[in-house]
């Protein structure tokens, strides 16, 4: 593999950049593989570059609906963090983040990490306690966090409504400096590129028809591309989990629901931080393109449309002007939608299943993003120790049944209890 | 026709409570509680009209191209 740097760039410019290889072949699939990965996205290709960089695993194969990176990994809001309270969280995220600040070094490929840190902004007495408590936690287990008061806020954003008559003053907020944003795509490319280059076959245009099991056991999946047959198959497919879960005759404690991003015009720098509301669900960053890019709640009801409605953001885009009155006056450039694997305690599930060899990835709800690399590094452990890692140990998927729930902000599918 | 703003969702419409007075698996209590099945197509669901009359429904509608197909009364039986 042609190793990126700039003396190969400058190289093929000499060549008017028409020798570059590929950076992932079109392989047709084999009869069989030792792991076939069903999703590739961020946290497929993740786990696939994992199996064979950890595990030594490299007869692997990714079969992908559609094309790579085409889903969550390339419709998100980018944002990386692990601001969480609960030790499930705060470690497995924690673990990512250092994944995050060594991986453009590790696939040699510039995924624009952007630590600039993430603010929490709190509107009452009481959520400022609640933020110092969190803020403790996140320090207990080693992760950065700052609280806030309201003149320390006004210096970092002073383009949000600090006025006295405002519904949801700022009181001030909790802030993780370390976490910030990446280049979304370049995370799925990079991965894929390296998991090609030690031999996993990425197979795009690939629909999983069904499952082959016999005994309580995986044998194989049945595509449009033919029969594969595998011992052991991890399920990677977000908001498309239901669907494959009824041809397992497993039935899930996740819903599909809709979740919507937009992003403004262009303007010159203005945000140097991500920002989230504390009396809603709503979040901002500003794009190296200088586009604010925004997100917020779920549409509110299960949906596989991967297009979203105009109540919803109106609401978040409402809070938005609420926090920051000068975004009323930008004009909007995107917006878009993708179809979230909503569990019902808001944390995601990965772990072994009741048929052997089958391994489930899921229900990411609205932070699938900047668990990619931890994701993908606990899932291939697992699939490839058929055993959970300690890491992943809190995302069972019985914990549902055993009262064991994660429920860092008691926010799954209900979006009206916020 | 009514505005989708005026709408407030209450999941999927087929789920059953496990019956009073029985005894319930803990299998069963978690059928009910969490786990769905939030199939692509036609899917019967709760919605309360929240803004208006107040009156929980039971409607038919397509989860991905959002089309509506029947609706019912909160208290009539969904017939398959």
């Amino acid at each position: 593999m042609q190793k990126y740097s700039v003396f190969s760039l400058i190289k093929n410019a000499l060549s008017n950049h028409k020798n570059w290889d590929l950076a992932w072949k079109d392989p047709t699939p084999k009869k069989e593989y030792d792991v076939v990965i069903i999703g590739g996205g961020g946290h497929g290709l993740a786990t696939a570059y994992y199996l064979a960089k950890e595990h030594n695993i490299t007869n692997v194969a990714i079969i992908e609906k559609g094309w790579i990176g085409g889903g969550n990994v390339g419709r998100n809001t980018t944002i990386i963090r692990s601001n969480y309270m609960h030790d499930d969280n705060a470690l497995f995220s924690e673990f990512g983040m250092d994944l995050w600040r060594r991986m453009s070094q590790d696939l040699n490929y510039n995924v624009m990490f952007s630590p600039r840190g993430i603010i929490n902004l709190a509107h009452s007495d009481a959520q400022m306690n609640t933020y110092a408590r969190r803020g403790n936690s996140m320090r207990l287990n080693g992760i950065d966090a700052v609280l806030l008061n309201r003149e320390e806020v006004k210096e970092i954003i002073p383009m949000a409504d600090f006025s006295e008559n405002v519904r949801f003053p700022i009181f001030g907020g909790l802030m993780q400096p370390s976490a910030g944003t990446a280049r979304h795509d370049a995370v799925a490319w990079g991965y894929a590129r390296q998991a090609d280059d030690m031999g996993v076959d990425i197979i795009q245009n690939c629909e999983v028809i069904g499952f082959d099991v016999s005994a309580g056991k995986i044998n194989g999946v049945r595509t449009s591309r033919g029969d594969i047959k595998a011992k052991k198959i991890g399920l990677c497919v977000a908001g498309s989990t239901n669907i494959l879960a009824e041809k397992l005759n497993m039935t899930l404690p996740i819903e599909t629901h809709l979740l919507q991003a937009c992003v403004s015009e262009p303007v010159k720098p203005v945000l140097d931080k991500v920002v989230t509301f504390g009396a809603g669900h709503f979040y901002i960053s500003q794009s190296d393109k200088g586009e604010m890019v925004m997100g917020g709640d779920l549409d509110g009801y299960n949906s596989y449309a991967q297009r979203g409605n105009l109540p919803t953001l109106q609401h978040v885009l409402t809070e938005g002007i609420a926090m920051m009155p000068f975004l009323s006056k930008l004009k909007m450039l995107r917006t878009w939608g993708g179809i979230m694997d909503m569990s019902m305690d808001g944390s995601p599930i990965i772990d072994k299943t009741h048929i052997e060899g089958l391994y489930l990835n899921c229900g990411w709800c609205y932070g699938g993003f900047k668990a990619t690399p931890a994701s993908g590094w606990t899932f291939a452990h697992t699939i490839a120790q058929d055993r959970v890692h300690e890491l992943n140990s809190g995302y069972s998927l019985n914990r549902f049944n055993t009262g064991h729930l994660l429920d860092e902000k008691g926010l799954g599918t209900k979006t009206w209890i916020s | 026709m009514r505005s989708q703003n005026e709408f407030s969702y209450g999941g999927d419409a087929s789920i059953k409570r496990p019956e009073l007075g029985k005894d319930v698996s803990d299998k069963d209590w978690d059928n009910f509680v969490y786990n769905r099945k939030s199939l692509r197509g036609k899917h019967w669901e709760l919605w309360q009209h929240v803004s208006g009359c107040r009156q929980w429904i039971k409607v038919e509608r397509d989860t991905s191209t959002h089309e509506i197909f029947n609706t019912l009364k909160a208290n009539e039986e969904i017939s398959l």
